[in-house]
């Protein structure tokens, strides 16, 4: 069954609020998602009736939030096809899931001049952490390209896979919204004796995630985009992996034994997750798996086809040439996120006058300065749609860009 | 929500339109900075020449914002001409009128806080400071002027 946009807005409350007179148009779930109610009540139901620490208490609420915890990491699991709880290892954010397989199996595993392969459309939160171990270990950073429709282009990918030690991709541009062959680029990665991360940052809200069909030894993704509250991401990685790498930050949770000469590791994923975890927000992250469940991930994939279609259509049929929009254009080979140019308006000053109209758009380099640099601009405005957005967002959003004009068209 | 109007004033978006002292300057004699702001991705660049403590030339580059470009051109024509004992005040009156909090490394000049200078065409940044998201573009300029004068007198 098709998504009702305007049933689903009514398990958000902020969609109630207006924005300078007018209704909330929110168009930047690729920044972050709205939360709806059920994800809002478990993180006020977790603090009014058990809130306490996990992996400790010997009591009676402590048993309900470790188990609360342990079974919110079981929906991720079964989320995102995990085959064990333990390949889930909670983090802050995703960007904190990427640093810590630089910082531990990249560390571990990488010496001087040691490729790692990355695209020029990833977010910088794959890109610094490589940029450090570049400093640090002098690995070699090598970069696919992109095409002329926001592609991979992958014509000269088996020379710049040679001799590499790790490939990280997104598996979706936060920019262009494209989606990566990701299942091709892990073979050809395995091929040539690599390892595969994906970013899954744009994927798993928006798309029914296998990480084994991804093929992918590493997956990062972050829960705020994905209906789930800020502060929790996920690292899922392969047990093996998970056993061999060495802990990331040190603390309490993640020691089995402590004395005066030193410590060993708790078992995995608790080794990775050192100091109280994230506790409400990832029961928080475990509701909006149900909330997402409930929807269906196939369904939501459908609307959101449906939605970039219609949106795709209405700007390009109402502005024509005034509009570039970057990416590709065929909707199935993308996902609902909007990155566009209007008649040389800097996108700074698009944003602001969309907002007068209570339209959220964001404005500016979306973290992917290496990106902005090959599509030859400073910076985009970027639309992005999710579950309770309908065709009436994009229209609010056309009509709003005409305002623009008044100010900046002589 | 303050009126748009208040944002975008007709002598705002002329300099955005029509930028003054746009260009380059050869280095020596001119100094040249770059300032950016990690928000949106605005680009200043200032390219100033210094002549017995007067900005004898300045030039502007970059992209960005109708508001970082614009402020970057007023500021341009505002300063030329003028001493770097002047700037000073002017730095600091500008930067009070944008609700800047004051740099504690860059104490208020001896003669007052500046407030008595006139902005001029400044001004009409004023409205700027209602939109608190945008006072960033609106002094990306003028801490790359700073930039530039303090890599003026290290050199010099």
């Amino acid at each position: 069954m098709a998504l009702d946009p305007a049933s689903i807005r009514a398990d958000f409350p902020i969609m109630c609020r207006q924005v300078h007179g007018h209704r909330l148009v929110y168009l930047d779930s690729a920044a972050t998602s709205q939360k709806p109610k059920p994800v809002i009540d478990a993180l006020t139901d977790y603090y009014e009736r058990y809130n306490s620490n996990v992996h400790r208490g010997s009591y009676q609420l402590a048993v309900e939030a470790t188990e609360a915890l342990e079974a919110a990491r079981a929906k991720v699991a079964a989320f995102i096809g995990a085959s064990r709880d333990a390949e889930v290892v909670f983090a802050k954010n995703a960007t904190e899931a990427i640093n810590l397989v630089a910082r531990t199996w990249g560390r571990a595993n990488l010496g001087p001049g040691d490729p790692v392969v990355i695209t020029e459309l990833e977010h910088h939160a794959n890109i610094v952490p490589w940029h450090m171990l570049t400093a640090e270990l002098g690995i070699e950073l090598r970069w696919i390209p992109i095409d002329a429709n926001g592609h991979l282009d992958l014509t000269d990918l088996d020379r710049l896979l040679d001799g590499a030690r790790l490939v990280s991709v997104a598996a979706v541009s936060n920019v262009l919204g494209t989606i990566n062959p990701i299942r091709q680029l892990a073979d050809a990665a395995h091929r040539a004796g690599a390892l595969m991360m994906v970013d899954a940052s744009q994927y798993t809200p928006h798309l029914s995630t296998d990480v084994g069909e991804m093929g992918a030894d590493f997956v990062a993704f972050t829960g705020h985009k994905m209906c789930g509250p800020t502060g929790i991401g996920v690292l899922w990685a392969k047990s093996e992996l998970l056993e061999a790498m060495p802990p990331f930050l040190g603390g309490g949770e993640m020691i089995l034994n402590v004395t005066k000469e030193g410590f060993s590791t708790a078992a995995v994923p608790w080794k990775f997750e050192a100091g109280t975890p994230p506790i409400a927000e990832a029961v928080g992250l475990g509701a909006a798996v149900d909330y997402l469940n409930g929807l269906g991930m196939e369904q939501i994939r459908e609307h959101e086809v449906a939605l970039t279609g219609y949106a795709l259509r209405t700007l390009n049929q109402r502005y024509g040439d005034d509009i570039t929009i970057h990416g590709p254009t065929e909707p199935a080979e993308r996902g609902g996120v909007l990155s566009f140019e209007y008649k040389g308006i800097h996108p700074h000053d698009v944003a602001q006058v969309l907002d007068r109209s209570g339209v959220c758009v964001r404005a500016g380099h979306h973290c992917a300065k290496p990106l902005m640099r090959v599509l030859g601009c400073a910076a985009t405005s970027r639309a992005s749609m999710y579950v309770y957005n309908d065709e009436s967002d994009v229209d609010a959003l056309a009509d709003a860009l005409a305002d623009a004009d008044a100010f900046f068209i002589e | 929500m303050p009126d748009l109007e208040d944002l975008y004033r007709e002598i705002i978006l002329d300099h955005y339109r029509n930028p003054r002292n746009r260009g380059e300057l050869d280095t020596p004699p001119a100094v040249r900075a770059e300032g950016f702001n990690p928000l949106c991705g605005d680009e200043v660049i200032v390219y100033v020449r210094l002549a017995n403590g007067v900005i004898d030339d300045i030039k502007v580059g970059g992209q960005g914002c109708s508001i970082s470009q614009a402020s970057a051109s007023m500021m341009s024509a505002t300063v030329i001409g003028r001493t770097t004992e002047e700037l000073h005040r002017l730095n600091h009156a500008f930067k009070t009128m944008m609700s800047i909090e004051p740099d504690p490394d860059d104490p208020p000049p001896a003669n007052g806080n500046g407030a008595d200078i006139k902005l001029g065409d400044l001004e009409a940044l004023k409205g700027v400071v209602k939109f608190p998201v945008r006072i960033k573009c609106a002094t990306l300029s003028w801490h790359t002027l700073t930039q530039a004068l303090e890599e003026a007198q290290a050199t010099a």
